[in-house]
């Protein structure tokens, strides 16, 4: 499997959207062949329309407020003793996460094709809350569906979904995860599809959202590109990009623009979700080894039995509680461009505590697996690698989960 | 020689009714119960659709949903399943059987191997609801030379150009869904304008029998009585779960409604 140079990842697949021959594709009802159809051909006229694109950037730079701080970790960098440590802030978005970007994306373009309602999935509800905020923005009634467990555990997140108007839609089928919300937010679509337009939460789902999604939130690593050249000179010697992936988005967004570069240069590791250490249940189907199925009418390396029921999965960030992962992380590890690997949600715990011990940065539960791995091994790498980690959301939603894990002190500053 | 399948049509144009379908998932309540009830509808439905439970169905309602995770979480598995329909075959007032499924399930399965099985135990068609055409394709023929029909589904969004194709390339038999809805949705649609549409396909495809699901239920049911067959499903799903929590006996009830159903349209 091999990745083509000077063609976007996103636009790899082939004609039936499968990339690498057999990731992703469109497993759908024959109910959802023409919407999706008609958001292809949308999609495909627009990201090549200037006026589009002058429209997006407008919006990136005004409103979501770009580009996110790229700092240096100082004191993290002394304390580890070993690589350079920075951090691109990505958490500075408007919302205070990447998914704003793909959430802008899908209103622009279900503004342009008329329609008036917008839906969408969330887990750890930052795609709940910044659909919502966009919808808002662009005058679009809003349904965010989210697992019951999330709801629960993701208060700040649900509040402001309410606030902006949304109706939050509970699942309460399944394990009452992100996955359910997934499934419930595809069946209200094959329900209602000829009126309401459908934001999937992440770059999973069928090729065209995975499309979407990537293309959106390649944003991050067109700034950072930009950034590392102002600061650098010029893209590093030796780079390393850490991010967490749960469904993918922030990650590819982060990766995109370095595909290109030779992984000896630029080197991507994503960082999964291992569930409690004590658990056998995990969100990490890159690492652990999962084997190929269908999920949410993608063809991924997802946790399932032998028969093809989908797993449940444990972490502690429901942002990467996701039994599945997008296609174009399971090609970027087929391909061999990407290094794939988990933590634990004790270790994202503790990395999180270190991070804020040392720096003035709170990267949520997510991140936190990412800073974890990146502190481990920045320990062994000389002091010209630049080791840059995506802190792609902020801990703000985390407080009910870090005060129960850590003690009031560590939220007291909320 | 026709297969069973479109014998099954055969009789029923020759009784001048539209033939009756039913559907219900394997392992609900329990193995044993979904056999009984298999045996006991089998009295009045023409054909019979057998669920293959999964728990990420992107195009099931509730009534269906609740009988898929009852059956799974009473421990279903592919090899139940087979043996469910290998049983029932043995039954002396056995009919046609039609799998309806996500792929994955198939997918883990292994293609061929699946297809073998399907076979040995009796299995006569396949609608595989996350398999749309032209993806489809291979598998379609694989289905065709193992003798399996393959049923490709149609909806309203269907466009008439991607209508004929896909009526091109289907066997004997193909489903067209109502209306945009999951499984178990009420009829939002009026039976004049579903009749149109399966009208315009039958106009396309004269000699392919074509049934009409979703939002089929005792109340609708007569409207239709012009047409090649009906699927009635969540309805009767419904009536399972209606039965377990009155601590009735679902086999009963269950063919009592289709029984009613049957009625409706003769």
């Amino acid at each position: 499997m091999k990745i083509k140079k000077g063609i976007p990842v996103i636009d790899q697949g082939d004609t039936l959207g499968f990339w690498g021959g057999k990731f992703g594709g469109n497993f759908v009802p024959e109910t959802l062949k023409k919407p999706i159809e008609d958001l292809e051909l949308q999609f495909n006229k627009l990201k090549n329309d200037k006026k589009f694109i002058k429209e997006r950037d407008r919006y990136f730079k005004n409103w979501i407020g770009t580009p996110t701080r790229f700092i240096k970790l100082n004191n993290l960098t002394k304390y580890i003793g070993g690589a350079q440590i920075w951090s691109k802030v990505v958490s500075d978005a408007n919302g205070g996460a990447h998914k704003i970007y793909n959430a802008t994306v899908h209103c622009l373009l279900a503004k342009r094709s008329g329609k008036k309602v917008i839906i969408g999935d969330t887990g750890a509800g930052y795609a709940g809350k910044m659909l919502s905020m966009a919808a808002k923005k662009f005058g679009l009634k809003c349904k965010i569906f989210m697992g019951a467990k999330d709801i629960k555990r993701q208060q700040p997140n649900v509040k402001a979904m309410k606030k902006n108007g949304a109706d939050v839609i509970p699942v309460y089928s399944g394990s009452q995860t992100l996955v359910d919300a997934v499934s419930e937010c595809m069946r209200y679509w094959v329900a209602n599809c000829d009126t309401t337009a459908m934001c999937v939460g992440s770059t999973v789902g069928p090729a065209i959202f995975v499309r979407i999604c990537g293309w959106s939130t390649s944003q991050i690593s067109r700034e950072l590109k930009v950034q590392l050249i102002n600061e650098f000179g010029k893209v590093p010697k030796k780079l390393k990009l850490y991010n967490c992936v749960g469904g993918g988005s922030s990650s590819f967004g982060f990766w995109n623009e370095f595909m290109d570069y030779d992984k000896k240069q630029v080197e991507f590791i994503g960082v999964e979700a291992g569930g409690p250490s004590k658990s056998k249940r995990h969100a990490a189907p890159l690492t652990y080894g999962s084997k190929i199925g269908i999920l949410h009418g993608a063809a991924q390396y997802v946790n399932q039995n032998n028969d093809g029921q989908i797993e449940e999965t444990e972490s502690i960030s429901a942002g990467l509680d996701y039994p599945g992962i997008s296609p174009l992380h399971c090609f970027l590890k087929d391909a061999k461009r990407a290094r794939y690997t988990a933590a634990s949600d004790e270790e994202a715990l503790k990395a999180y505590q270190i991070v804020t011990k040392y720096e003035n940065l709170r990267p949520s539960l997510e991140p936190s697996h990412a800073f974890f791995v990146a502190m481990k091994e920045a320990k062994k790498l000389s002091k010209n690698t630049i080791v840059i980690i995506n802190s792609c959301g902020d801990a703000y939603k985390d407080r009910g989960i870090l005060e129960k894990k850590l003690g009031k002190k560590y939220v007291k500053s909320n | 020689m026709l297969n069973p399948i479109s014998l099954a049509f055969k009789k029923a144009k020759k009784e001048r009714r539209p033939a009756l379908l039913t559907y219900t998932v394997a392992g609900d309540s329990s193995k044993k119960q979904s056999l009984e009830i298999l045996k006991a509808i089998s009295n009045y439905a023409d054909i019979l659709e057998v669920g293959v439970p999964h728990n990420t169905p992107v195009a099931d309602g509730g009534q269906i949903q609740t009988s898929a995770y009852r059956a799974i979480k009473n421990g279903i598995k592919m090899n139940d399943i087979f043996k469910i329909v290998s049983d029932f075959k043995k039954s002396k007032n056995s009919k046609p059987v039609i799998f309806m499924g996500y792929y994955n399930m198939i997918f883990q399965y292994g293609e061929n191997n699946f297809l073998r099985k399907c076979k040995k135990s009796g299995v006569n068609g396949l609608i595989v609801v996350d398999l749309p055409w032209p993806e489809n394709k291979i598998f379609s023929k694989k289905c065709k030379k193992n003798s399996i029909s393959f049923i490709q589904l149609l909806s309203p969004t269907t466009s008439k150009k991607r209508l004929k194709s896909i009526t091109k390339d289907s066997h004997d038999m193909i489903y067209y869904i109502s209306m945009l809805s999951t499984t178990g949705g009420k009829l939002k649609v009026s039976p004049k304008k579903i009749l149109t549409n399966y009208n315009k396909i039958k106009k396309i495809s004269s000699k392919k029998n074509c049934v009409i699901g979703f939002g089929i239920t005792e109340k609708t049911i007569s409207n239709f009585k012009n047409t090649d067959g009906l699927v009635v499903g969540s309805q009767i799903c419904k009536e399972i779960t209606r039965s377990l929590s009155n601590r009735q006996n679902p086999v009963i009830n269950v063919s009592k409604m289709v029984s009613k159903l049957k009625k409706k349209i003769s």
